[in-house]
This record gives structure tokens, C-alpha cells and sequence, in this order.
């Protein structure tokens, strides 16, 4: 049967890929942005998963206002990398994992949460950005991912109670796959941010710590937090935290097993209009 | 019933929701449009042309003749959206937000590198700094 390994959580910042691709790497203001990951690149090749069940959101590019999916899973082939409007970044398409896509779904719908099922759609810094993160930039990545687009653009977004609810059925539909996957999942997007308006520009380390002190330790408690207190402590952008609830729900102790072993710890500010927080939790 | 919204009272920041939304549909997607890059040409090339294929209100227009983020996101924008002008004119997401916020560009980097703006005095409108 497949099983969750592990989980990794990072902020997405699309400036991240543009220093990338615009080979701002080695420049002191990126550096200490870049040096989060060192570890957690080679972590990654040392876990060699088969499959990344990469949660992220959409950022008015796969999806204009016509139609706003709450859950989203893509089970195509492949995803392309889209276009934001500066052109879409020099990064490796995506392979999909139909198969065990189209089974999640199948799970997932009949546990009570009703996805929408994406079959051609482009993937944005959303999920490209924390690819770059963990895997540099290879001509191909590691392994096929399947993207889970979440809204978080358009109130009201999922709650984080629901969205840690949505990780504990995901959890339970990968286990009941019948090929032995290591799969990985990540919850990707905050620390805090405001994007907009005269407020633009918030940043609130103290809050973004504690979430991840949380996130470790008291999840569940974690994720009756109303969204309310995401807007005004992590700014309006800062709500794309209720994302790591998903993959925090699909961890072993909050499904009756051992406590995870928190391989790795980052925070820096800023990166462009961002604080910057990433976590690997390992299942016990 | 009146809807739950307990987002009002947050200083500089207009939570984008369905009602938003329904104001804002054709001014967000016609920064939706500007994701083609023949769009972006005829956009540059008679600006107001352009805005006027689309069943937008005058103000919404004016608006983003302007390039007054601000206002457009009064007008039911959504940032995300209206990034696509700014990337039609060149411009980072770190020039757009700092522009809404009255600093010069340099000065919202300076902020942003010092640990961005500080959360207190930040949280309710009328609150004492
Ligand atoms: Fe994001």
C-alpha cells in the first residue's frame, strides 16, 4: 500500500522563482533566503519520494473569476507552466500521477468533500516555486506531483478546521492504494503578507512562529482558528496558511499514530513582500 | 440575515469576497485579458480602446488609467488581477503593493529589508500607534 513519508511546508513567494530563473541566487539579499533549503534539497534526494501531492493555490491563472474551485485536483499527465504575464518561467513541466489521482479523488468525494476534478490546467509559482526550493533547478523533477489548488483568493475560503479535515481523507485514500508509493505532501503559501492596499507590507514574525510552534505541536487546536485572526495578525495574503492545515492533517500522530520528527526549521524576512517559513515534518 | 463579515474593521485592507467579487468581475478579468501577450500590445497601443470592449464602469476605467491600485481595489479588484497591469507596464509585486502604500519605492524595499511593517498599531481601525 502507499504511505505518507513526510511533509514539507514553505511560502511560495513568485519573487523566489524570479531571483532564480534571473540568476539572482548568489546575491546576499537571496542568499540568506536560499541557504533555508540547503538541507532540505539534499533531504529530499535522500528520501527519493515517488509522488508529491503538492498543495498550493492559484493565483488568478489557472482560474480567472468564470469559475473558483474551492479544492481542486489536477489528474492530467502533465501540467504546463503558466504564463503570469512575464513570460513562463524556464522551469520543467509537471507529470502528473493520473492514477493515483483520480483514486483520491474517487476516496476524498465519497469521505464528504467535494473536489472539483481538474484535467488540463497550468500550474503557477504556487507550485513551481516550492519545487524550485526543494529540488534547485533539474532539467526534470524528481517525481510525478500531483497539484491540489486550494482557493484562498476569494472569501470565504475553506476554514482551517475544514481544510485539516480534507488532510485527514487525503491521508486515508493514499493508504488505501494499491502500489507501495512513498508519497510526500506539501503545504505551501504565507508566513504573513498583505499584498494590497495601505497596509501592504505587514509582517508579524512573533505570529508566524508561534503558527509553526503550533503546527508541531497542537494542530488540531491550531486549526480552529478563525480566519478573522489570519487577516489581522498575518495580513490579508497571510490567510494562505489555512493550506498547511491539509497537509498537517494527513500526518500520522492526528491519525493515531507516533509524533513526527521535525527534520527541519526556517524563517527568514523578507523576501520581497513576504516572511518566509518552511518545515519538514518525518512520519514515525 | 445580515452575512458574518468580521473583516471591516482591519486598517488598509479590503478583504476580496463573493461581493467584491460580483463589482469587480470585469475589471478583473479584463486584467485576466492581459495574460496574452496580443492583448498586452493592444492594450499599450490605445489604452482606453481597449478598456472600452470591456463592460466595466467609467470609474473602474479611470481607475486603471491611473494605475491607482487603491482604487481599484474600491472598484472590486483583486490584486492578483491587477497584477497582470503591472506586468503589462514591467512592474515587480514589490512596486505594486509599495505603491499603494503612499512610501516611494525605495522606502517600502527599506521597510520590507527592516522587517516590514510592524503588526502594532496595525490590528483595528482607530487604534492608538
Ligand atoms: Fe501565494
Amino acid at each position: 500500500m502507499a504511505r505518507i513519508s513526510a511533509s514539507v511546508y514553505t511560502s511560495h513567494v513568485p519573487a523566489v522563482g524570479a531571483a532564480l530563473d534571473l540568476g539572482k541566487t548568489g546575491e546576499p539579499y537571496w542568499q540568506a533566503v536560499f541557504k533555508g533549503y540547503d538541507f532540505s534539497k539534499q533531504w529530499l534526494k535522500d528520501q527519493k519520494p515517488d509522488v508529491i501531492f503538492l498543495v498550493y493555490n492559484d493565483h488568478a491563472n489557472a482560474f480567472s473569476l468564470d469559475i473558483i474551485p474551492t479544492f481542486a485536483i489536477g489528474t492530467a499527465p502533465e501540467f504546463a507552466v503558466a504564463d503570469e504575464g512575464w513570460g513562463p518561467r524556464p522551469v520543467p513541466k509537471v507529470i502528473g500521477h493520473p492514477r493515483l489521482a483520480a483514486h483520491i479523488a474517487q476516496s476524498v468525494i465519497q469521505d464528504d468533500f467535494d473536489l472539483t476534478i481538474v484535467n488540463k490546467m497550468d500550474v503557477d509559482h504556487g507550485l513551481t516555486v516550492p519545487l524550485s526550493l526543494m529540488c534547485g533547478q533539474p532539467q526534470a523533477w524528481p517525481c510525478p506531483v500531483i497539484p491540489f489548488a486550494v482557493n484562498v483568493v476569494q472569501y470565504p475560503v475553506p476554514s482551517g478546521r475544514r481544510c485539516y479535515m480534507l488532510g485527514k481523507a487525503i491521508r486515508k485514500a493514499i493508504e488505501s492504494y494499491d502500489e507501495p508509493l512513498n508519497v510526500q505532501i506539501w503545504g505551501t503559501g504565507g508566513m504573513s503578507h498583505q499584498l494590497q492596499g495601505p497596509r501592504a507590507g505587514l509582517i508579524n514574525k512573533e505570529w508566524d512562529q508561534a503558527f509553526l510552534d503550533r503546527l508541531i505541536a497542537e494542530p488540531e487546536k491550531l486549526a480552529a482558528m478563525p480566519h478573522i485572526d489570519y487577516v489581522r495578525e498575518a495580513g490579508s495574503e497571510g490567510i494562505e496558511l489555512v493550506m498547511w492545515l491539509i497537509a498537517r492533517g494527513a500526518m500520522n500522530d492526528v491519525n493515531g499514530g507516533k509524533p513526527p520528527t521535525v527534520r527541519h526549521r526556517f524563517y527568514h524576512v523578507p523576501a520581497s513582500n513576504t516572511a518566509v517559513g518552511h518545515l519538514i515534518l518525518e512520519n514515525n | 440575515m445580515s452575512l458574518d463579515k468580521p473583516y471591516t474593521d482591519v486598517p488598509g485592507t479590503t478583504i476580496f469576497d463573493a461581493d467584491m467579487s460580483r463589482q469587480g468581475y470585469h475589471l478583473n478579468q479584463f486584467c485576466m485579458s492581459l495574460m496574452k501577450a496580443d492583448n498586452r500590445a493592444r492594450f499599450k497601443a490605445n489604452e482606453r480602446a481597449y478598456l472600452d470592449e470591456w463592460p466595466m464602469s467609467e470609474e473602474q476605467k479611470k481607475a486603471v488609467l491611473a494605475r491607482d491600485l487603491n482604487r481599484c481595489i474600491a472598484l472590486g479588484g483583486n490584486i492578483y488581477f491587477l497584477a497582470k497591469i503591472g506586468a503589462t507596464d514591467g512592474k515587480s509585486f514589490q512596486q505594486m503593493a509599495g505603491s499603494m502604500t503612499g512610501l516611494s519605492e525605495e522606502e517600502y524595499r527599506n521597510m520590507m529589508v527592516g522587517g516590514g511593517r510592524p503588526i502594532e498599531g496595525n490590528r483595528y481601525i482607530g487604534e492608538k500607534k
